[in-house]
């Protein structure tokens, strides 16, 4: 715990391992989670058409918890790649089924899919907490979940997440399908887009980015709700320009957190999910009544 | 009224509100029997005096939740909300958290002197009541936005205490957890007959109003017209049910959809929507499902304390339900 200066870290060994293989890893999966789960949010609201939902009001999140529960059930020693798996492959099939129940809503007010979000992701939590009291699992659960926390995240950890990277720049890459995909189906379909296969490439993109962040680093409430409507309100729609900003504020939003959960109670660590959760609900109530107030007027 | 009560659903069998009552009665007292005598060791007296604070914990909860919740539903006059899904009782777990955490002092619903609670409720009270009035007001009419809103700031409060009990200790992980899920058995005598106490007399007192929500029930205008001073009786219900709450809270911990289910398969089984049926048929519906649901999770399924989480999936579900029905 000393401090770091360029010299020191050229001339002591002990600083130079402390700064390669914790500080830097810790600080690229920040910036690498928080701009792929803010990516993730953008890409469902836009498959939803609607700005008010994310991986965690979707049940994805929940789902990708439930599959890291099972796998922990079952095959204990599972290494983290087969966990990441299976987790995203409940993620995706949560997301699908609440897909699915959005369909039977006929008429899509605004706050509808979300309220029916949250409630499918609690519904899909007390599975996951019945199982775990049942299999006396709920400690190690709580400290892969509610962690959020990047603490134990060090070289050899955290490389995972390279993977989510590529995906989050595929999907910059591939935003003009998405953001023809959120003018409808009948829309997309009349101008020539495979409508199912962009859905199908968001939605695995969604799975395997909320997979993989619930293994490594734990569930990022609120991040991939709040951080593109602040861009859009910011700059507007246009997802091409808007997609750098949201990846950059994602990951600036998340290591801002991460640095105010190390510094308000010093010695002890806050996981960043947890200020992040206090600061992500304020910003969501500020939009939520900023959004009725456009919708009156 | 004709209007609302063509949208029940009435039961093939044909049966009186009143000899309805009897029935769920009946039934109520069979569970609580069974409760009481199943299985009994043979440390009687020991198990029988357990039992008895367990089985008055779960009455008290299920007359505050019962009340609560369908004088909730009659004021807002919408049958998906209830105070636990507007983020009553994680409100009251934050500012409780909140006493402790700037008064550097033990929890005070876990050691607790009566005078101290007394006074801290009052304060949590009047807080609850005057950020849902404000709630309400702001956001008349769009019953979507209040319940969005209701359950970010569930979300919002809950956060917040869990941060505060993180700064709180860090060491103490399993005590922030146990306060996570409801449970009926860790309560103290003196805090059981305390709640008790207080939860019935601000429940009667509800209850002797009966005729009152029945015009509420009728919606705002209507009620207006009725000759009802409706912000006066809105608050102090609100008051009470935040009473009811409260201490509940206190008491066991949240229990987010419990009231929700009662309150709507009340509606359906009461007959009436008269609230001397409703309150009742309410009430008993809650101790059937607790005490009920206890004993099938302890010697059907041989998963004692798992009780909460199931209503919470069983709510949830539910819930869900409800909203698509709806829309």
């Amino acid at each position: 715990m000393s401090d770091i200066s360029p010299s020191s870290l050229w001339s002591n060994s002990h600083i130079r391992d402390i700064f390669f293989i914790s500080r830097v890893p810790r600080t690229i999966a920040l910036l690498l989670a928080g701009s792929a789960m803010s990516v993730a949010g953008l890409i469902m609201q836009l498959l939803t058409q609607n700005r008010f939902v994310e991986p965690s009001l979707a049940g994805t999140t929940q789902s990708a918890s439930l599959g890291l529960l099972i796998i922990m059930i079952f095959v204990p020693s599972a290494s983290i790649i087969t966990k990441m798996i299976v987790a995203s492959l409940f993620a995706m099939a949560g997301t699908v089924l609440f897909m699915l129940i959005l369909r039977k809503i006929v008429l899509k007010s605004a706050l509808i899919v979300p309220l029916v979000g949250i409630m499918f992701g609690s519904v899909i939590s007390a599975i996951t907490i019945f199982l775990a009291m049942h299999y006396d699992l709920l400690q190690s659960l709580g400290a892969w979940i509610g962690g959020g926390d990047f603490s134990s995240v060090i070289q050899g950890r955290y490389e995972l997440l390279w993977l989510v990277g590529l995906l989050t720049l595929f999907a910059c890459w591939v935003a003009d399908s998405f953001t023809v995909a959120a003018m409808g189906r009948e829309f997309s379909t009349n101008i020539g887009l495979n409508y199912r296969r962009v859905m199908l490439m968001g939605l695995s993109v969604i799975a395997v980015v909320s997979g993989i962040i619930i293994v490594v680093v734990g569930a990022l409430p609120f991040l991939g709700l709040i951080v593109p409507n602040l861009v859009s309100l910011m700059m507007g729609d246009n997802i091409r320009k808007t997609i750098p900003w949201v990846c950059l504020m994602g990951g600036g939003l998340v290591l801002l957190c991460d640095i105010i959960g190390r510094v308000i109670r010093y010695p002890f660590e806050i996981p960043a999910s947890t200020i992040l959760g206090v600061i992500g609900a304020v910003i969501f109530l500020f939009l939520l009544i900023n959004q009725s107030r456009y919708a009156k007027s | 009224m004709q209007k609302v009560k063509h949208n029940f659903k009435q039961p093939s069998i044909k049966l009186s509100p009143k000899q309805r009552v009897g029935l769920l009665l009946m039934l109520s007292l069979l569970v609580m029997i069974l409760f009481m005598t199943i299985n009994l060791g043979n440390n009687l007296h020991y198990i029988l005096i357990r039992r008895g604070y367990i089985l008055f914990t779960m009455i008290i909860v299920a007359f505050a939740a019962s009340i609560a919740t369908v004088l909730f539903q009659s004021i807002t006059n919408n049958r998906i909300l209830t105070p636990s899904l507007m983020g009553f009782e994680a409100l009251f777990i934050l500012i409780q958290t909140m006493i402790v955490f700037f008064y550097n002092d033990t929890p005070s619903y876990w050691v607790f002197s009566i005078i101290k609670f007394i006074g801290e409720s009052c304060l949590l009270v009047a807080f609850a009541v005057l950020l849902y009035r404000w709630l309400f007001s702001f956001v008349h009419f769009n019953i979507n936005l209040i319940l969005m809103v209701g359950i970010v700031l569930g979300t919002l409060f809950r956060s917040a205490a869990a941060l505060l009990q993180r700064l709180l200790d860090p060491n103490e992980f399993s005590v922030l957890q146990s306060r996570m899920f409801a449970t009926f058995t860790k309560a103290s005598p003196e805090l059981i007959w305390f709640s008790a106490i207080v939860i019935f007399f601000f429940g009667f007192i509800l209850w002797r109003k009966c005729h009152l929500f029945d015009v509420l029930a009728l919606g705002r205008n209507q009620a207006i017209n009725l000759g009802v001073d409706y912000r006066r009786t809105v608050t102090t219900t609100l008051l009470l049910i935040s009473i009811l709450v409260a201490v509940s809270t206190a008491l066991v911990g949240p229990l987010t959809f419990l009231g929700l289910m009662i309150a709507n398969l009340a509606y359906l089984i009461a007959g009436s929507n008269q609230h001397r049926y409703i309150l009742p048929v309410a009430f008993l519906l809650a101790m059937i499902a607790l005490i009920g649901g206890q004993l099938i999770l302890e010697y059907v399924l041989h998963m004692a304390g798992a009780l909460s989480i199931v209503l919470e999936f069983i709510g949830g579900i539910f819930f869900i339900y409800l909203v698509l029905k709806r829309f």
